[in-house]
C-alpha cells in the first residue's frame, strides 16, 4: 500500500439520469481508523461505497483506495479491499465453509490456505456448528455473520461495510459491532455506511454526515454534536401550577432562553457547566417546594445534529424499524 | 463470539498465488464458478426436475399426443422427433444461466465478485459451462427415454459423437445468448421471462418438431436457415434416422450449424463480458 489516507475522494460526482446521486463529494479516512458515512437513504453513500470498490466509474473527481485511482488502477485496488454489500452476497446452496472457501480461492489463494482461512472464520464468526450446512437454512443472523466473515477471507487492509447491521435483531448487531471494534483495532481502515445515529456514535472514530449526494459535516462524534449547541438541563414538574415557578427557577440558573412544554410539564435550558449546576438547582426546587419529577442533563444527540444541518429527518425508515432506529440517549 | 482472539495483521498471513497467466485464472476461476452451479443443480431438486423430467415430458407428449397426427417423408416420426427433440431441450437448459445470473445480481453476488481480484470472464463462464454439463446429462437421459420410445439412431460411433459435439456446441452457444438477457434484465422474474420468450418461435418455426416443407412459404424462409434447424437436421444425418437426407444435406447443415454456433460466440461472448463489467444490483 502507497503513502497517504487509504480512502480518499475528491469531488466526486455521480449522475443516473437526471438524479445526482453523488454531488461532489469529499472524504478522507486515516490509516487504521473507521469513518461512518451518515446519511439518509438516497444521500449517496452506496454509490460511493461502489465507486470506491470500483464496481461504478465517477462521471468526474478523483478517488483512490490503497494508493491507488479507482479509474485507472481498479485491479490492484481488487486486492487491497473487502465488501460486504448491502444485500447479504453469498450462494445459499454452498455451506458456509464453502462459501467462504470458494472466496478465498477466488482471491487466488491457494486451495490448502483458502480452506484454513474458511475454518479460521467459521470459527471466529461463531459458525462452527453450522458450518458444513447449506446456508439456506442460516438465520438472518447467521448470514449477516457469513456475508461479513467473507468480506474479511482475505485479511485487507481497507474494508468497505454499506449498511452492515439493517434488519439485524438487537443481539446480532451487537456481535456485528463487536467484530467490526476488533477490526479496527487490528489496524484495519474501514467505511462504513449506516442510517442509524447510535451506530455512527458506536463506532466511529469519525463521522461525515452526507445528504444530497455531498458531505454537509464532518468530525468526532463530540465535534459534531457540539455544532449543534452545549449540554440541556431538563427538568419536570409534578404540578401544573407549578411551571411558571419552576421555570423562573430555570432561568435564574441558567438563561433567559427557556423552553417551556406546558403539556409534559417540562422546561429546559442551555447549560453551560453541567453537573454543578444541577446540584444548585435541585437546592432551589426544594426551598421553593417544587416537586419534580425528572431532572435531566442532556447531551445533543446525533439526531439532533442531523436535524440541525439539514432541516430533516435522518432516518426515513424508523418506522419500520422501531425499538432502536433512533436510540435518544441522554447522557 | 470470541473475536479478538485470533489477532492477525492485515494482509499477512495468507499471500494469494501469483507468477500465473492470466488465461490460466480465467480458466480456474471459472471451473470454480462452473462446480458451484452444478453443485447446485444437485442441492436443488426443483432443478433436476427443470433439467430431467420436463424434457421426458416433452418427448412423451410429441411421441404420443401429437405424433400420431404428424406425417414426415419416409420413416418414423419418433426417429424424427428425438433429434429435434434434443436439440429444443438443451436451447431451454441454457435459460438456467439467465436466472442464475439475474439471481446472483439480485442477492449482491455479482457485487462481490466484482470486487474480488478474479478473472471478469469467470462469472459467466462459469455458468455457461455449468450449463453445458447439465445438458450433458440431460442428453444422456434423453437418449435413454428415446431408446425405450422407439428412437434408434444408425451410423457409426464417430457420427454419434459428432453429434453431441455439436449439440453441445448449440448448448453453449445459446447460453452465452441467454447470459447477456440474464445480466439485463436484473430480475429472476425478468429474467424467466426474457430467457424463455425468444426461443418459443425459435423452436417451434423449425423443423424441430414438424418439417418445415409445410408450413407457408413466408414462415420457411425463417425455418429453414433457423438454428434450430439446421442443427435438428445435422442430427437426424448423423443418426441416419431420416431417409430424405443425402450426405450432401448433412454436410451442409452441419457446416451451417458450426456456423451459427460461431456466429454467437462471436457476438455474445464479448457482449456478455462487456455487460458484466458494468452490471451492479440495484
Amino acid at each position: 500500500m502507497k503513502n497517504g489516507y487509504p480512502i480518499q475522494a475528491e469531488g466526486l460526482v455521480k449522475t443516473y439520469g437526471k438524479v445526482r446521486a453523488l454531488d461532489g463529494l469529499d472524504l478522507q479516512v486515516e490509516q487504521g481508523t473507521l469513518l461512518a458515512l451518515l446519511g439518509p437513504n438516497g444521500a449517496g453513500k452506496t454509490t460511493a461505497v461502489r465507486i470506491f470498490t470500483t464496481l461504478l466509474k465517477p462521471d468526474s473527481g478523483r478517488a483512490t483506495v490503497a494508493g491507488y485511482d479507482v479509474t485507472r488502477e481498479p485491479d490492484r485496488i481488487k486486492s487491497h479491499i473487502g465488501l460486504a454489500g448491502q444485500s447479504v452476497a453469498i450462494d445459499e446452496y454452498l455451506t458456509g465453509l464453502e462459501n467462504l472457501e470458494m472466496i478465498g480461492q477466488l482471491y487466488h489463494l491457494s486451495a490448502r490456505d483458502a480452506k484454513r482461512r474458511a475454518f479460521e472464520l467459521v470459527a471466529q464468526f461463531d459458525l462452527i456448528d453450522a458450518a458444513g450446512r447449506v446456508a439456506k437454512t442460516y438465520s438472518g443472523g447467521m448470514r449477516r455473520r457469513l456475508d461479513l466473515a467473507a468480506s474479511l477471507v482475505a485479511i485487507p487492509p481497507v474494508l468497505f461495510l454499506d449498511e452492515p447491521t439493517t434488519g439485524l435483531d438487537p443481539r446480532s448487531r451487537r456481535q456485528t459491532w463487536e467484530v467490526i471494534s476488533a477490526l479496527v483495532v487490528q489496524g484495519t481502515t474501514i467505511l462504513l455506511t449506516t442510517q442509524y445515529l447510535e451506530e455512527a456514535d458506536e463506532l466511529a472514530n469519525r463521522i461525515a454526515v452526507v445528504d444530497a449526494g455531498r458531505v454537509i459535516a464532518e468530525g468526532t462524534s463530540d465535534e459534531l454534536k457540539n455544532r449543534v449547541g452545549g449540554n440541556r438541563i431538563e427538568v419536570a414538574v409534578a404540578k401544573d401550577a407549578d411551571l411558571s415557578r419552576a421555570a423562573e427557577v430555570v432561568r435564574r440558573h441558567l438563561s433567559t432562553d427557556v423552553s417551556i412544554d406546558p403539556h409534559q410539564r417540562r422546561v429546559s435550558g442551555p447549560s453551560r457547566d453541567g453537573t454543578s449546576q444541577l446540584a444548585g438547582l435541585v437546592r432551589d426546587f426544594d426551598a421553593a417546594g417544587i416537586a419534580i419529577t425528572d431532572l435531566q442533563l442532556h447531551r445533543p444527540s446525533l439526531d439532533d445534529v442531523f436535524l440541525t444541518l439539514t432541516g430533516h429527518q435522518a432516518e426515513q425508515e424508523k418506522a419500520a424499524e422501531p425499538g432502536w432506529g433512533r436510540a435518544r440517549r441522554a447522557s | 463470539m470470541a473475536v479478538a482472539r485470533t489477532s492477525v495483521t492485515p494482509g499477512t498471513r495468507y499471500r494469494p498465488v501469483t507468477g500465473r497467466p492470466a488465461i490460466v485464472w480465467a480458466l480456474l476461476d471459472a471451473m470454480l464458478l462452473a462446480r458451484r452451479s452444478v453443485l447446485r443443480t444437485w442441492r436443488e431438486p426443483q432443478l433436476i426436475v427443470f433439467v430431467a423430467i420436463q424434457p421426458v415430458m416433452f418427448v412423451v407428449l410429441f411421441r404420443y399426443v401429437f405424433g400420431g397426427a404428424i406425417q414426415v417423408p419416409g420413416g418414423q416420426y419418433v426417429n424424427y422427433l428425438m433429434p429435434g427433440i434434443f436439440v429444443q431441450t438443451v436451447a431451454f437448459g441454457g435459460v438456467i444461466t439467465a436466472i442464475g445470473l439475474a439471481e446472483d445480481m439480485q442477492r449482491g453476488l455479482i457485487d462481490r465478485f466484482r470486487s474480488l481480484p478474479m478473472s471478469s470472464s469467470a462469472v459467466v463462464t462459469g455458468r455457461t459451462v455449468a450449463d453445458l454439463v447439465r445438458n450433458l446429462f440431460t442428453v444422456v437421459i434423453m437418449l435413454a427415454v428415446g431408446f425405450l420410445v422407439g428412437f434408434r439412431p444408425g451410423g457409426t460411433i464417430f457420427e454419434f459423437v459428432l453429434a453431441i459435439l455439436v449439440l453441445m456446441g448449440i448448448s453453449f452457444a445459446f447460453s452465452w445468448i441467454s447470459a447477456f438477457i440474464g445480466l439485463l434484465v436484473h430480475t429472476v422474474e425478468a429474467a424467466q421471462s426474457g430467457g424463455f420468450i425468444w426461443l418459443f418461435p425459435l423452436t417451434f418455426a423449425s423443423s424441430a418438431f414438424v418439417p418445415v416443407a409445410t408450413m407457408p412459404s413466408w414462415l420457411r424462409g425463417f425455418a429453414e436457415h433457423n438454428p434450430i434447424t439446421v442443427l435438428a437436421d445435422s442430427l437426424r444425418g448423423l443418426f441416419h434416422v431420416n431417409p430424405a437426407l443425402t450426405t450432401a444435406d448433412t454436410r451442409w447443415a452441419l457446416i451451417q450449424s458450426v456456423g451459427w454456433i460461431v456466429a454467437i460466440l462471436a457476438v455474445f461472448v464479448p457482449l456478455s463480458v462487456m455487460q458484466y463489467r458494468r452490471s451492479t444490483a440495484r
